[in-house]
C-alpha cells in the first residue's frame, strides 16, 4: 500500500488488493471500536474512549470528492505518504510536501468553527 | 483469482490486518482514533498563528499525533530493512505535486482521508464516512483512469 502503483492498480481495476489491506484493516478496527468499550471501563492508558467525528455535510463530501481526485492523480494518500519517509521511496516525499501545503491552504482560509 | 491479484494476496490481507491491529491497540490503550491527515493540521499548529490552527481540537492533540506519526515512519523503516525493498515509484514528479496538494487540501475539507473516513469512520459504521469514502473511490477512479488515457 505504500506503492502508488499497487493503488493505482486498484484504481484502474487490474489488482483488486488494496480492497483486502481496507477490509483487514476495517474488519480487526470495527471489532475493537465495538468490543472495547463494552469490555473495558476506560483506555488500558487513557481517561475516556472517543469517536472518529464524521459530518453528514456537503463540505464532508465535497472534500472526499476533491481527495479522490488528488488520490487517483498520485497513488497516495497521507499515511502511506508519512510512512515512505520511513521506506525511502524518495519521491513520494514531494505528495507528501503537496499535503502538508495543501493542509496550510486548507487551513488558512477554512471557516472557523 | 489470479486474475484479481496477479501478485497474490496473503501480504495484502496480512497488511490490512496489521494496519487494524495498530488502530485497534491505539483505540484500546489510549481511546484515541487514528486518522492520519489531521497530523498535517495539527503539525501547522506549531508554526501558524492562524485561528484555524489554533482550535483547541489540533492544539491539544497535536504532540501525540505527532508522536503516532513518528512511529509510522518508524515502522515503515523496520519493514524497509527486513523486507529489503528498496523500490521506488515511476509515478510523474507533477502528478505526485498536484495530487498530493489536492488530495491534503480535500482530506483537511473533509476532515477524513482513506485512515480517518476510510478505516477509522467505516469501523464506527458512521454513515457520513462510509459515503465520503464511496465518493473518493469514484473520483480517484475516475481521475486514475483519466490520467492513464491523456497522460
Amino acid at each position: 500500500m505504500v506503492k502508488p502503483e499497487v493503488v493505482l492498480d486498484f484504481l484502474r481495476l487490474r489488482d483488486m488488493g488494496l480492497l483486502l489491506v481496507l477490509g483487514g484493516a476495517v474488519a480487526v478496527t470495527l471489532a475493537a471500536y465495538h468490543l472495547g468499550p463494552r469490555l473495558l471501563a476506560r483506555p488500558l492508558a487513557g481517561e475516556t474512549f472517543l469517536r472518529h467525528p464524521s459530518e453528514m455535510t456537503v463540505r464532508t463530501i465535497a472534500g472526499a470528492a476533491l481527495f479522490g481526485v488528488g488520490w487517483g492523480l498520485s497513488g497516495v494518500c497521507p499515511g502511506p505518504a508519512i510512512a515512505n519517509l520511513g521506506t525511502g521511496d524518495w519521491p513520494v516525499a514531494i505528495a507528501l510536501a503537496g499535503m502538508v501545503a495543501g493542509a496550510y491552504v486548507q487551513g488558512r482560509i477554512a471557516k472557523l468553527e | 483469482m489470479a486474475d484479481l491479484f496477479p501478485q497474490g494476496w496473503q501480504h495484502y490481507l496480512a497488511g490490512g490486518l496489521l494496519l487494524g491491529a495498530g488502530m485497534s491497540l491505539l483505540f484500546l490503550a489510549t481511546g484515541l482514533i487514528g486518522g492520519m491527515s489531521t497530523v498535517f493540521t495539527t503539525v501547522w499548529s506549531f508554526f501558524s498563528s492562524a485561528p484555524y490552527f489554533r482550535e483547541e481540537r489540533f492544539v491539544s492533540s497535536r504532540a501525540w499525533r505527532l508522536v503516532y506519526a513518528i512511529g509510522i515512519v518508524l515502522g515503515a523503516l523496520a519493514w524497509r530493512l527486513a523486507s529489503g525493498d528498496a523500490f521506488l515509484t515511476h509515478v510523474p514528479y507533477w502528478q505526485l505535486a498536484a495530487g498530493g496538494f489536492i488530495a491534503g487540501y480535500g482530506a483537511r475539507l473533509a476532515n477524513g482521508c482513506t485512515a480517518g473516513h476510510g478505516i477509522c469512520g467505516m469501523a464506527s459504521l458512521q454513515p457520513a464516512s462510509i459515503l465520503a469514502v464511496l465518493t473518493f473511490i469514484a473520483t480517484a477512479m475516475i481521475t486514475a483512469n483519466l490520467v492513464r488515457v491523456f497522460a
